[in-house]
């Protein structure tokens, strides 16, 4: 790792404290606040890094251990840094009877990612969703924080290309150049 | 209580009235109002563009009309909705409204005469220029009661709910005893909607009479069920509704505070809670001193963080404390040990938005409606393969016939109904022969399914049962807390013998072994998760066995869904040759042109069946089919 690399892990390191010990400031020590404040602290930094889960355990007085487990057993906190913009598929029965798991695919596909994973470039993430309730729409796909009604696979290279993402065309050159 | 104490709070909340009563026909005084429907479904619609346009025009032209956002009315499959009133001409609702649309509307109807019939739904009040939605067959079976004001007012403004008759239900309950207001609701046969149906009036009682302080209301917005949104839609339409019933059952049962545990990937129904919470402390109707009564009730919002689990009330409470959510062994039951160990009443939204009506109007109305043994109205989200998708609201014992063919208007596409599936994971999928069961909490538990949150799924023949099952099972597995050995490991065992069926492996032991195993995960799990997690599978197996059999003998899908099962083909004959609409549509170009003929041929390697081309296909040609097994396939 080179110096600036790491300083810049340093700094990274220190704003997530400070975001988290502020945060913090507005709640009293009990157990009961922990999920809230979890939930805040992921809205400020889109993830609960591990410096952050240190300072909320210390903060009630509970085993870091305890705040971990909290942390994953819950689908919506995450270990990682989130993506610029947000995929989340939803894989509702409606929507997985009109196919959303057909689309699903089609994001890994684009993205050359899994779900739950996020893009080398930060750009984007991708997450499944239990159900968004818009089951009318099926299939959907949470976009940015929107849901989109009737993505299909075609239609997923449509929001692709709105962001000014042609991932068809990198596939191309890779088959092309195969 | 005396007698002038109730007089006081009565004149209170005469007051509070009054001024609520004066400001909605403020809104629609010798102007037209335009109403959209902006709840999470209409908003996936487009509805915001719609709003926008509205506005926009509306203030460009410098015309006197409020444009405000409502919630949903129940008609999804017609989102954007709007509605507006115009003095002189009936209310009338539209449908697949877009902002062009929305800027005729403005022009042609608002400024003009013009209603623009070409765009209407309904009307919502029968009238000789244009059809209402009294005319639809719908309307002979829906009972509004709960969904009374969804899409009607602003859920964001508490005046629209008071001057529809809102907070009188509370009023009346301070002016009572609540013993007798426990009395009034047992009598009314109220039945938990969550899903058990166990009686309301009862719970409350418990509650009550256990001992110890504080006590705790909880209302269940944990919505967790795929294919469930009527808890969703009614907090984004009406949150006032379920406020109101929070604070009476608080009241009866002698609560001082009360949580509405609602789940985070509701994020407008949280905020339109936020504000309403907001709207009803400002007017005394929470907080300290209700109406000058002494009552004091607090609710405090909580957001839950993606646990399916957690909508099971003691893991729920868990979740609350800031643990994991996982069961507690029940007794002790949660109205004598809940939350923070104390009694605890844990209500599901429905139940708690039918509380308001029933105190303002009595239990003998309620008992109207419905059956004897489960009265009132069930609310179900219509989705899946019906052509009106969306909320609907009808009498207990409705059958389910007449809520998918009539209220639903069938199926789309002239396919064939296969089945309906009714409670989400828990529930279960009834077929053709059990659609003339009447709803109600009995007689669909003994056809294997439950009411369960309301979500009813409708499959037809292209859907493939064994997928469905294992659909929910990995579903269920995968929500599994992990607490009990049978829900943790049994519904893995299960999931991996129907990932196999759906491959086409397997044998027809595993089919007995399916259903031994699904008994034992039913009794050897605490909660209701495990409890119920067969039941897509046990109910599946009971009436499509011939599926289950045709996927592990003859290696083929009958409904031609399981991905594995299947392959796509271009048929020679039909293809058109010159066209190249598929080949351009193929996400991963697998499909190319034969060198001589020109026909197209997918390459079966590259080929990731998605199913874009069979819909790219022109009608005129219809030349792409699915075949099961892959091995009919011609060899090139």
């Amino acid at each position: 790792m080179t110096k600036t690399e790491q300083a810049k892990k340093v700094a990274e390191r220190k704003h997530n404290i400070d975001a988290t010990r502020q945060i913090l400031k507005g709640h009293s020590r009990k157990r009961p606040n922990l999920i809230p404040i979890l939930q805040k602290v992921q809205g400020k930094l889109g993830y609960l890094p591990r410096e952050a889960m240190t300072e909320i355990a210390g903060h009630l007085d509970i085993p870091a251990i305890d705040v971990y487990g909290v942390v994953t057993f819950y689908n919506q906190f995450r270990l990682n840094p989130p993506g610029k913009h947000s995929i989340r598929v939803c894989l509702g029965t409606a929507c997985h009877m009109k196919g959303g798991y057909i689309t699903l695919e089609a994001w890994e596909r684009r993205l050359g990612i899994k779900a739950r994973q996020t893009t080398e470039d930060r750009e984007f993430d991708l997450d499944t969703v239990a159900c968004v309730g818009c089951c009318t729409m099926a299939p959907v796909t949470v976009v940015d924080n929107k849901p989109e009604g009737q993505v299909e696979p075609t239609r997923v290279d449509g929001i692709l290309l709105g962001f000014g993402h042609d991932y068809t065309k990198k596939d191309k050159e890779k088959s092309d150049s195969d | 209580m005396t007698a002038t104490e109730r007089t006081a709070i009565a004149a209170v909340f005469d007051g509070i009235k009054q001024k609520a009563e004066e400001s909605w026909r403020e809104l629609g005084r010798d102007r037209p109002v335009i109403m959209v429907g902006a709840a999470t479904c209409g908003r996936a619609a487009g509805a915001l563009d719609v709003l926008k346009a509205f506005r926009d025009e509306i203030n460009k032209r410098k015309i006197d009309c409020p444009v405000i956002e409502v919630g949903c009315m129940g008609h999804c499959y017609a989102e954007p909705i709007a509605i507006i009133s115009k003095p002189g001409f009936t209310p009338v609702c539209y449908g697949y409204v877009n902002p062009v649309i929305a800027e005729r509307l403005v022009k042609e109807f608002i400024l003009g005469e013009n209603p623009c019939p070409e765009f209407v739904i309904g009307a919502l009040e029968p009238n000789d220029m244009l059809p209402s939605f009294q005319d639809f067959p719908r309307a002979q079976y829906e009972q509004k009661i709960i969904l009374k004001n969804c899409g009607h007012i602003d859920p964001a403004e508490i005046e629209h709910y008071i001057a529809g008759g809102g907070y009188a239900g509370l009023a009346k309950t301070l002016q009572k005893t609540p013993e007798e207001i426990i009395d009034e609701i047992k009598k009314s046969g109220l039945r938990g909607r969550g899903g058990a149906g166990f009686p309301a009036g009862l719970k409350w009682q418990y509650g009550r009479e256990a001992p110890g302080t504080p006590k705790y209301i909880i209302c269940n917005a944990d919505e967790g069920d795929p294919g469930a949104f009527v808890d969703r839609a009614i907090l984004e339409s009406d949150p006032h509704a379920v406020i109101e019933g929070m604070v009476i059952a608080g009241y009866a049962v002698g609560s001082r505070y009360g949580y509405i545990y609602v789940r985070a990937e509701y994020p407008l129904a949280v905020a339109r809670l936020e504000t309403a919470l907001k709207q009803a402390k400002k007017l005394k109707l929470t907080g300290r001193n209700i109406l000058g009564s002494g009552f004091s009730y607090d609710i405090i919002l909580f957001q839950g963080s993606g646990a399916f689990v957690c909508g099971e009330a003691t893991a729920l409470a868990n979740s609350i404390e800031g643990k994991t959510g996982t069961p507690r062994p029940k007794p002790p039951r949660m109205t004598s040990a809940g939350l923070f160990g104390k009694p605890t009443v844990v209500n599901n939204v429905k139940t708690l938005a039918y509380v308001p009506q029933i105190i303002s109007n009595g239990a003998d109305w309620f008992t109207n409606t419905g059956t004897k043994e489960s009265p009132g109205t069930a609310v179900f989200a219509l989705a899946g393969k019906i052509v009106n998708t969306g909320m609907v609201e009808v009498p207990m014992g409705t059958t389910l016939r007449q809520i998918i063919f009539d209220v639903g208007s069938s199926i789309p596409k002239g396919k064939e109904f296969k089945a309906v599936q009714i409670g989400g994971p828990s529930g279960g999928c009834l077929p053709e022969s059990a659609l003339d069961l009447p709803v109600d909490f009995d007689s669909l538990q003994e056809a294997g399914a439950i009411m369960g949150s309301g979500g009813m799924v409708v499959l037809d023949e292209d859907d493939c049962m064994v997928e469905i099952a294992r659909y929910f099972l990995e579903f269920t597995q995968r929500e599994s807390c992990g607490k009990c050995t049978f829900c943790r490991l049994g519904t893995k065992q299960m999931l991996e013998i129907l990932t196999d069926f759906t491959r086409g492996k397997g044998n027809v032991e595993d089919l007995e072994i399916l259903e031994r195993l699904g008994g034992e995960v039913k009794e050897g799990s605490l909660c209701g998760l495990g409890k119920t997690a067969p039941n897509p599978i046990l109910t599946t197996l009971r009436y499509f066995r011939n599926e289950y059999e045709e996927h592990i003998k003859l290696g083929r899908c009958p409904a031609l869904m399981c991905q594995h099962l299947i392959a796509y083909y271009i048929l020679p004959d039909k293809c058109e040759r010159s066209c190249d609409a598929c080949v351009g549509e193929c996400t991963v170009e697998a499909i190319s042109s034969h060198p001589k003929k020109r026909y197209k041929i997918i390459d079966q390697e590259k080929c990731v069946k998605c199913g874009t081309c069979l819909k790219a296909c022109p009608p005129q040609y219809n030349a792409i089919v699915k075949l099961s097994p892959p091995s009919e396939v011609p060899a090139a």
